[in-house]
């Protein structure tokens, strides 16, 4: 998570609100916004779900505060509790998909990326364009959810390894496998469209 | 020993995290030298993980924010603490 923290101290903050000064919920949770949301709509898919989900997340996490032990980051337990509700939201509303009980991921082959014969850089100001930001979330939101739940809180979240496994309940080695292959997804998915979209600009030059 | 392109290809995610034995790797990075396939393959996946690690890929809708905190504010704000500078 790239949130700028070296200024704030947040086991004491979380003293402080535990100890009744409730208020400070607010500051302690205001950098984890975008994360929690973001979080949530690769899950949910549609906006106000998302925004749902996020609020309770927040609602839960204040509501079990007594529980953060500091084990982990405030942020890691944050987003831990986020995934929970974003699955037990998905759960409920059962779509979950058969497809992802038949799969055996673990045993799969591999999956072959997209060829290409070089690379230019897409640069970040390409997310200006709302076709590319829709492109990289469709993509996310295409792999199934054993792949997205480690892709996202690797690669979007940007735990670290240990942090995922413990997030999911999983192993490192399981992590590592499915952030591979979710991966190897996304650049199969993706680069050949990103190459293709890419604008006469000077920074790509596709020939 | 010389590795295939289908053998680098299952190693470019832990090549990208650095969790490559240092065998292993020595081996992928001289593939990578010589072969501009893998070499493409290997710039568009850490690309693509660049821009999908970009906070722009999910912007926040209008007024989030303000939602969020009002609905926290109730659950909060059943017992607002007084303030502290002219408590006493």
């Amino acid at each position: 998570m790239d949130v700028e923290l070296s200024d704030r101290d947040e086991p004491r903050m979380i003293a402080a609100i535990l100890a009744g000064d409730r208020e400070q919920y607010h500051e302690l949770i205001r950098p984890y916004e975008r994360s929690v949301y973001k979080m949530a709509l690769s899950f949910m898919k549609n906006e106000s779900d998302a925004e749902d989900v996020a609020q309770e997340a927040f609602l839960k996490a204040f509501r079990k505060l007594a529980d953060f032990r500091g084990q982990a980051k405030f942020s890691t337990w944050l987003i831990s509790i986020t995934l929970n509700e974003a699955r037990g939201r998905l759960r409920r509303q059962a779509i979950v998909r058969i497809e992802s009980l038949d799969e055996s991921p673990e045993q799969g082959g591999h999956i072959s990326p997209a060829l290409l014969r070089d690379w230019r850089e897409v640069p970040s100001e390409a997310l200006e364009r709302q076709e590319i930001r829709q492109m990289l979330q469709d993509a996310i939101a295409s792999l199934s959810p054993l792949y997205r739940e480690v892709l996202v809180l690797r690669d979007v979240e940007e735990f670290s390894i240990e942090e995922t496994a413990t997030a999911l309940a999983i192993t490192t080695g399981t992590v590592k496998v499915r952030l591979h292959r979710a991966r190897m997804m996304m650049q199969k998915e993706l680069a050949p469209k990103l190459k293709k979209t890419a604008p006469r600009r000077r920074w790509f030059q596709w020939s | 020993m010389v590795i295939e392109c289908k053998h680098v290809w299952n190693y470019i995610s832990d090549y990208i995290d650095d969790s490559l034995s240092p065998e292993i790797r020595e081996l992928v990075q001289r593939h990578l030298e010589h072969c501009e396939i893998c070499s493409a393959i290997l710039d568009s996946t850490r690309n693509i993980m660049v821009l999908t690690a970009d906070d722009h890929v999910y912007e926040l809708p209008l007024g989030f924010s303000d939602r969020l905190h009002a609905r926290l504010s109730e659950e909060i704000g059943s017992n607002p603490a007084p303030p502290s500078d002219d408590a006493g």
